[in-house]
């Protein structure tokens, strides 16, 4: 074998990873499966190991799992040095090296970014700083979460009814909380299904007794003589008595560590090619800096080659590995990240699930089941095509859907492939928000076709 | 013994809640709830539940397989 640049690099290169969470982790596992004998260095400000999230707002609030219990499995032996508890806080393109926030520099041949989000706080730094004043993004925000639930607050205020907030109220349903959800938008998760799928949402969060209170904003929150939050303030004058409020508005990029590098990264996320390559700000696309997971965001070509932003644990770890696979490949070689967009979330008991890019949906249609029962599968149509699909305790349905939206399937949809005695045999409006008025935080992002786009159209997708 | 389920993948089958009862739960219809960090001694029946799950959506630790740690930092 001719001993090129690549073999070079897979026998004696030096790999960084920064961000040590789910994307960083699965790409270093795949390129040790790829045969990568150089070093590799993962770097995570978190003092901890790779852990994953989705529990966090489920069985951690439900007291079935510790915060401090849910590291990753590891799919192989890694080898790595693991620089832990320590940002990286700078990235010289033309030198090729990470500064750390301690000082050292790492050098490298290669780099990998996968910072991802982190929960975007209470505007009113003040008030955020309050006891009894929660976000959820990191292990430590579920442990003193979790205690805090745990000693039983008189009432939980949720802020924001996005799919992490609706996962809040029904842990606190099911713990026998007394629990309001204070949204914007006109129902629980319009952002991410639009207003058809909110209204069930709703109801179900209402039939659990959730004090859902739609169409608000809070706009402030009051802390007692020790510091300690004891009421809200809400847009339609009233206060409301709390002792525990999570602030759930969504994410903000992790990004501010590459101010200045020339990296084509900002609030939106980092922009990359279909095969994970980072854009620099001029538009050009870099040799050896490759993004993946919640940080990144990239063309689709089932999807109009829009920009996705996905905050989704499936899109990590297959853009990881797809982001490692290319990092490791001559360029006729590399792979295109296609994976088709796909979510859950388990809440009140049901488990809803989705495919696709519902929220590009204009229309919807109730393909199987009821909404009444709360089991159904809704279809969404876009300029005559099937591009995405939800699932309420239906998910066996949704791999059909996928299928149709991987080969642009005509939408409405025909006869055949839709249940006789569904309630939604004609597609109605989808009803999602203005885009240009964001309820929370998108799990979702669309945005123009360039990375320096400045036309860029917001369509949330609440999370 | 650590492991993750790719509820993406998931079905909710449930012969991951028969064979391994003390870590995997319905929770709902559908729903699965799963104890991220089991105990070792469930290790015998989270890898049969892992082998039997229908669409493979169970990831077991290899390390712990193995039996050989790797911790970081260490
Ligand atoms: C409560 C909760 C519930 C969720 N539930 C679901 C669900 O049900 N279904 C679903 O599909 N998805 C869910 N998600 C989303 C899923 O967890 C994410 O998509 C996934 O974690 C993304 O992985 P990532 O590695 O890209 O980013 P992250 O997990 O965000 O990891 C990025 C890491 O980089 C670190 N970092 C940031 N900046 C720096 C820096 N400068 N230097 C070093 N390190 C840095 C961060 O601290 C973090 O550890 C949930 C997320 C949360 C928080
Ligand atoms: S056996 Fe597999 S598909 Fe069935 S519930 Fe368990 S993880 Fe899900």
């Amino acid at each position: 074998m001719p001993d090129t640049a690549l073999e070079q690099l897979k026998r004696s290169g030096r790999i960084v990873v920064v961000g040590a969470s789910l994307a960083g982790l699965r790409a270093a596992e795949t390129m040790r499966e790829k045969g990568f004998a150089g070093s590799l260095t993962l770097i995570g400000d978190e003092p901890y190991e790779p852990y994953d999230r989705p529990p966090l707002s489920k069985s951690v609030l439900l007291g079935r799992a510790d915060a401090d219990r849910t590291l990753l499995p590891r799919r192989r032996a890694l080898d790595a040095e693991w620089r832990l508890g320590v940002p990286a806080d700078g990235l010289d393109m033309a030198a090729r090296t990470v500064r750390l926030a301690d000082g050292d520099t790492v050098p490298y041949d290669r780099l990998l970014i996968a910072t991802g989000v982190r929960a975007r706080p209470w505007p009113n730094e003040a008030e955020g700083e309050l006891d009894g004043v929660f976000t959820l993004r990191t292990r430590d925000d579920g442990a003193a979460l979790a205690r805090a639930l745990a000693a039983g607050p008189r009432r939980v205020l949720v802020i924001g009814a996005g799919f992490t907030g609706s996962e809040i109220a029904s842990a606190c349903r099911e713990r026998g909380l007394e629990v309001t959800v204070a949204e914007r938008g006109d129902g629980p998760l319009v952002g991410a299904l639009g207003g058809v799928i909110g209204a069930v949402a709703a109801e179900l969060q209402r039939e659990h007794g959730v004090d859902l209170r739609t169409g608000i904003m809070v706009t402030g929150l009051e802390g007692d003589a020790t510091g300690r939050v004891r009421a809200a303030h809400l847009s339609d004058g009233t206060t409301l008595e709390c002792d525990v409020v999570v602030v759930s508005l969504g994410a903000q990029r992790n990004t501010e560590w590459l101010t200045g590098s020339g990296l084509g990264a900002g609030p939106r996320g980092i922009a990359c090619d279909a095969g994970c390559r980072a854009f620099d700000i001029r538009g050009i696309v870099t040799d050896d800096i490759y993004v993946a997971g919640d940080v990144a965001r990239s063309p689709h070509a089932l999807f109009g080659y829009q920009f996705l932003s996905l905050e989704h644990w499936g899109n990590a770890v297959a853009q990881a590995e797809t982001a490692a696979h290319n990092m490791l490949s001559e360029s006729t070689e590399r792979r295109p990240h296609l994976w088709v967009p796909a979510f859950w979330s388990s809440q009140f008991g049901v488990n809803i699930k989705s495919v696709g890019v519902p929220s590009m949906g204009t229309e919807i249609m109730i393909a199987q089941g009821s909404r009444a029962e709360r089991r159904f599968t809704g279809v969404y149509g876009y300029q005559g095509r099937v591009i995405g699909a939800v699932t309420f305790d239906n998910s066996r349905w949704l791999q059909f859907y996928e299928q149709q939206i991987e080969a642009t399937a005509p939408f409405p949809l025909p006869f055949t492939t839709v249940d006789r005695r569904s309630d939604g045999h004609k597609p109605m409006p989808a009803d999602f928000p203005d885009p240009s008025v964001p309820t929370h935080g998108p799990t979702i992002t669309l945005s123009g076709y360039s990375p320096a786009d400045r036309r860029i159209t917001f369509t949330p997708a609440g999370h | 013994m650590r492991l993750v389920v790719d509820l993406n993948r998931c079905q909710g089958y449930a012969q991951c809640a028969f064979l391994a009862p003390d870590v995997f739960a319905m929770h709902g219809d559908e729903g699965l709830l799963y104890d991220p960090q089991a105990e070792a001694a469930q290790r015998e029946r989270v890898a049969q539940a892992a082998a039997a799950c229908p669409v493979q959506a169970i990831l077991v630790d290899e390390l712990d397989l193995a039996a050989a740690g790797e911790a970081p930092d260490a």
